[in-house]
């Protein structure tokens, strides 16, 4: 099942380049294992080494805040955009 | 000038003066450095030079981010100084402090800025540095104190300017924004939507987002406040002071003002008490700290309080952490007691304020109710915004008495108005 992750510009240099990758997984956490596997440095910016999330990412499925659906645990549907962005924004 | 580089708060990691927000390392968020060491020494000397600058915020050049100086007539950007912002009454609110059985409160009234708002400091720095990264388009995601000011700062400095705004905004926000020519855009959605879109559009356009790929030195224009309230008490530091919570950004940057001046010897004594207002329809920081938590939850906001409705707060973990260091606390108070809390500092002080400034001042009643205030403190009360933005939490609230032109009228409704 293809999810298209977006990819913020702060790591695109350790995602040689690309602004968008496609990757397989059918929860938000499998995704993200997946695009990790794909991309290691990645990775390891920002997650901690328990796989779950620096305090300072957001994830977002169709838009909206994994923290209101289910966590790393949401279902991906196929052809669903995930996206993530730094969290350090407005106010 | 005194400014060094930028730092990733978590990691340390060091990065160029630039149009940067986020660390590439850890994703922490960036703050700016600065070397003060030139000004260390003779205090009294540093006195009066702030003390000889002019009568707005660039008097605190020296702590400001820009590095090729303030603007106005003896800087680089001479031709166009913007909007001056800051050098706000601090009033002494005695009536307000009888009121809740407290011995000194004082209220910073920073509604007195150009655009009715505190949100004047930050821009004014951020646009300022904006200009100086060479930046012709100036932007921003607002919950509306902020559309004002960087659709202002954009008219006075004749730059282009879009403000992003969530479309349920109170419609004097607006039509504040949209007078000055700014291109306005109103999201279908919540501010934390607003903020998404504009944290992705800031990679796709050249543009200048206030809050986003400026925010490192936005933020810094906040400690203003501090800077402020410390000059107007005669160069000392209250014991408390009682600050809304929507980012967390300001409620950090006025403690970090404090602790910039001590560290010079500007000031003597401890950080003061930090005390953060939330709207209980919004309030994911405050929720946190009666937890416990390290983090904030976000949270859907459900508020009058529309400028303090942000749900996901960037700063929020750095909130918690002041409050608890310095022993404040994150307080949150209903929309009932805002509109208490606004018409409390309307029949003490004479300073009419917006629903946040409600949240702020309701906040305080509630500190002193608890006990939690002891009665010598010297408290200061920061009133962040203007009540003829937010009519819509007074309409009602009072009675007007319609009469005949004839003195019996008048008298008749006398009489009835003492009856009520």
């Amino acid at each position: 099942m293809a999810v298209l992750v977006k990819i913020p510009t702060q790591l695109r240099a350790v995602a040689e380049g690309a602004a968008e990758a496609e990757v397989e997984g059918e929860t938000v956490q499998e995704v993200l294992d997946a695009l990790f596997v794909r991309y290691q440095e990645l990775g390891a910016r920002i997650a901690e080494e328990d796989g779950s999330l620096r305090r300072f990412v957001n994830v977002y499925l169709a838009g909206e805040d994994i923290r209101f659906l289910e966590g790393l645990k949401t279902p991906v549907p196929t052809g669903a955009e995930l996206t993530i962005l730094p969290a350090v924004a407005g106010g | 000038m005194a400014v060094s580089h930028l730092e990733c708060k978590e990691c340390k990691a060091e990065y160029p003066l630039e149009a940067l927000y986020v660390c590439d390392r850890c994703f922490g968020p960036l703050q700016v450095a600065y070397d003060h060491s030139r000004l260390k020494g003779d205090v009294g000397e540093l006195r009066r030079r702030i003390q000889g600058g002019p009568q707005n915020i660039w008097r605190y050049a020296d702590f400001l981010p820009l590095s090729g100086g303030p603007p106005g007539p003896s800087g680089r950007l001479a031709s166009r100084a913007g909007l001056p912002a800051g050098c706000t009454p601090l009033i002494r609110a005695d009536r307000l402090a009888e009121r809740l059985g407290l011995r000194e409160v004082w209220v910073k009234n920073d509604a007195a800025n150009p655009t009715h708002s505190f949100k004047d400091r930050v821009v004014s720095v951020a646009v300022a540095r904006a200009r100086e990264l060479g930046f012709e388009v100036i932007a921003c995601a607002s919950t509306g104190n902020l559309a004002n000011s960087v659709a202002a700062h954009g008219a006075a400095l004749g730059m282009e300017s879009y403000v992003f705004v969530p479309a349920d905004l109170e419609e004097q926000k607006v039509l504040a924004t949209g007078v000055y020519g700014t291109k306005l855009v109103a999201v279908q959605g919540n501010y934390d939507d607003v903020n998404r879109l504009c944290t992705e559009l800031s990679a796709e356009r050249d543009w200048a987002f206030v809050n986003v790929n400026l925010r490192p030195y936005y933020a810094e224009g906040s400690k203003t406040l501090a800077f402020e309230i410390a000059e107007q008490l005669g160069w000392e530091l209250p014991d408390r002071c009682v600050v809304p919570v929507a980012s967390g950004s300001l409620f950090t940057k006025i403690a970090k003002g404090f602790e910039e001046w001590r560290e010079l010897g500007l000031l003597d004594g401890e950080l003061p008490r930090m005390n953060g207002a939330q709207a209980a329809g919004c309030s994911p920081v405050a929720t946190a700290f009666a937890d416990g938590h390290e983090i904030c939850r976000p949270v859907k906001p459900n508020t009058i309080a529309k400028s303090l409705a942000i749900g996901n707060p960037a700063d929020g973990p750095y909130a918690l952490e002041l409050a608890r260091n310095t022993g404040g606390s994150i307080d949150a108070v209903s929309d009932e007691e805002i509109r208490a809390g606004i018409a409390l500092l309307a029949q003490t002080t004479g300073v009419f304020t917006e629903t946040a400034g409600g949240v702020t001042t309701a906040v305080l009643s509630k500190l002193a109710a608890r006990g939690d205030i002891d009665p010598d403190e010297r408290v200061v009360l920061v009133i962040t915004g203007e009540g003829l933005k937010t009519l819509d939490a007074v309409r009602g609230t009072f009675e007007t008495h319609t009469i005949d032109p004839t003195v019996e009228s008048f008298q008749a409704s006398t009489a009835d108005a003492v009856a009520v």
